[in-house]
């Protein structure tokens, strides 16, 4: 099946060809010589390389109409070559001649993470201010988040939001329209002060940075140029992750602790879009390493270009027909700055978590079968985001994971393979039950402090993560808040289910 | 330096590791060095560095003969592929970097 694809035709089974003795030149314009390969054995120069590759970006912004003239949109940046290099081209993108100039207002976020990983203090100022000043050069507004701060969200974050903005009234092509027309109307009145409807950009430098992303509950003033958050907190962080059983599951904890930040960010400084520089590597080793993680169901939301599951804010990924190493290569040859801070280590050289084990695996076999990445990536393309059929009520919103937002695929609990350890865990520790007298305010809360009150909650994958994670007393406020509310809601509704109307119930209610 | 002599060379190596999640080898090896080098391959370029640049855990930056998968190689600044990766014969004041593109984004 894949084997008819084109990209297998020229040389048998796939395997690089024996290179060649003399330099070559660019296939494309036949003029410049050769100096980066991409695909399979393309050849290409600089300035045709560097045209692909701006085109690439403005080809998928263009051909998936999903960003609206206007729209406010966070990038979010790491500091690595993918995101940077997305930068550089939503910079480049903006400041191209009126016709096909992107029109939207970018931000850009910034999500300091050195604590988890390893960083001392004096490092995270480095990198921070390394960070910073390639943030204020764009002219851009910034905001720059610590980990931490993920202990000062609110529980809105694992709420989806009303969906108002990612299908609104107006087609894209009416929006772009209409959006032309109010920037000839703007140049025909206003006259000279802005040459070409630049108004739509704040290119005043960053005085909107922020630092506080969520309002920081310790009530302690940030002093003066101290940029780094508390100790107690960092110490906070520092014991989540260090209770996490593996390194696996310290890598999805960090995702969606930086999700939830980023999606903070977004919701109150009113960005209806992130941006996330997924390179198409980072992609095809997502799509895999998701499958292993049990998360088969959402593998569309996780990898798509789209991604809805927040309702309010959704994620694009603009870089995932980007290979890495056309981004290194891009970047190398035009100068795109980059801070790399160090990624998660596990304590032991020999622990090492899926996530690592999937991307040697594929880049393995990307050298010895150079289309490796770009067939999986094409497979998972063909996946979509079609809702699952709704569980028990039909019309209503099937329910989400506490942690990922995704639909719930846990219907049938006998299933589980964690049935067994759920009972082991649960005759091992009794949570204490206040008498109660029944009534369902003063229900008694199995207590946010037994994992078995979460369980239920969450996706299949989420529950596999949070069994490695440590005691729940040890995870945020949030997350903890959020699972006790919606706990107790289920409860209640449990409990007043008899006395609920069904609308399609012909006889009375037995006891009304 | 940079005389002409049949079967030997100077050859500027500038290796910058990004997240190799190893800080103190990435400060050590993008020092620059000029190493003499006999036999001018790019396969034993990287033979030499296992031996006298990585002091610990080369499987990060060498598997086998060659480089480990997701790092790019670039000859004065052009894809290695072009050049003939591992035969290539290096040549006086040519310059050879390595970026790593794992675990980034």
């Amino acid at each position: 099946m894949c084997q008819a694809r084109e990209d297998y035709g020229r040389r048998g089974p796939g395997r690089r060809a024996p290179p060649p003795s003399s330099p070559r030149a660019c296939v494309k314009c036949k003029e410049g010589s050769a100096a980066v390969v991409i695909r399979l054995g393309d050849a290409f120069c600089r300035a045709c390389f560097r045209e692909y590759f701006v085109h690439k970006f403005r080809a998928v912004l263009g051909k998936n109409r999903v960003i609206f003239p206007g729209e406010k949109v966070l990038l979010a940046l790491s500091g690595g070559p993918a995101s940077s290099a997305m930068l550089r081209q939503v910079q480049e993108g903006l400041s191209r001649e009126t016709a096909k100039r992107l029109r939207f207002v970018p931000g850009l976020v910034y999500v300091d993470e050195g604590a988890v990983c390893g960083q001392s203090p004096a490092q995270r100022e480095e990198s921070l201010a390394r960070v910073e000043a390639i943030l204020q050069a764009t002219g851009f507004p910034y905001h720059l988040a610590h980990l931490e701060q993920a202990f000062d969200l609110p529980g809105s974050v694992l709420r989806r939001g009303p969906r108002g903005g990612s299908k609104p009234c107006p087609s894209y092509k009416e929006a772009v329209e209409d959006f032309i027309q109010q920037q000839r109307q703007a140049a025909a009145d206003g006259g000279g002060a802005a040459s070409d409807g630049a108004a739509s950009l704040p290119r005043r430098p960053a005085q909107l940075r922020t630092q506080d992303v969520p309002e920081p509950a310790g009530g302690e003033p940030a002093a003066p140029g101290a940029r780094l958050p508390a100790a107690a907190r960092t110490e906070e962080l520092l014991r989540l992750f260090e209770d996490a059983e593996t390194l696996t599951a310290k890598e999805e904890l960090l995702q969606m602790l930086r999700t939830h930040l980023i999606l903070h960010t977004a919701r109150t400084q009113g960005y209806t879009k992130v941006m996330m520089g997924d390179s198409c590597t980072r992609v095809a080793i997502k799509l895999l390493t998701n499958l292993a993680l049990g998360r088969g169901a959402f593998l569309a939301m996780d990898t798509g270009f789209m991604d809805t599951r927040h309702g309010d804010v959704a994620v694009v990924r603009p870089m995932r027909e980007y290979m890495a190493k056309e981004i290194a290569f891009y970047n190398h040859f035009f100068g795109v700055p980059t801070v790399i801070t160090p990624a998660l280590r596990a304590k032991r050289r020999e622990k090492t978590s899926i996530h690592r084990l999937m991307e040697d695996f594929l880049l393995g076999l990307q050298a010895e079968f150079p289309s490796t990445i770009s067939t999986v990536y094409r497979t998972g393309e063909k996946l979509s985001t079609a809702p699952a059929e709704a569980s028990s009520e039909p019309g209503a919103e099937p329910q989400r994971c506490l942690l990922c937002l995704c639909a719930l695929d846990t219907l049938a609990e006998e299933d589980l393979a964690l049935e067994p350890t759920l009972i082991a865990e649960e005759a091992a520790q009794r949570p204490q039950e206040p008498a109660g007298d029944g009534c369902c305010r003063s229900s008694p809360m199995p207590g946010a402090e037994s994992r078995a009150a979460f369980l239920p909650l969450l996706c299949y994958s989420c529950r596999l993560t949070f069994k490695e994670m440590g005691r729940p007393d040890t995870l945020p406020p949030y997350v903890r808040s959020e699972a006790q509310r919606r706990s107790r809601r289920a409860e209640m509704k449990q409990q007043i289910q008899e006395f609920l109307l069904e609308d399609d119930d012909d006889e009375d209610p037995s006891e009304s | 330096m940079g005389e002409e002599r049949p079967g030997r060379g100077f050859v500027m190596v500038t290796g910058r590791w990004l997240r190799m999640g190893v800080e103190r080898r990435s400060s050590r090896v993008s020092d620059l060095s000029k190493l003499e080098l006999s036999h001018g391959d790019i396969r034993n370029l990287l033979k030499w560095i296992k031996q006298n640049l990585l002091k610990e855990r080369p499987e990060l930056f060498i598997q086998g003969d060659s480089v480990r998968p997701g790092i790019l190689v670039l000859i004065n600044d052009a894809d290695w592929e072009l050049m003939g990766e591992l035969d290539y014969k290096l040549q006086d004041q040519d310059n050879v970097l390595f970026i790593s593109t794992l675990h980034g984004g």
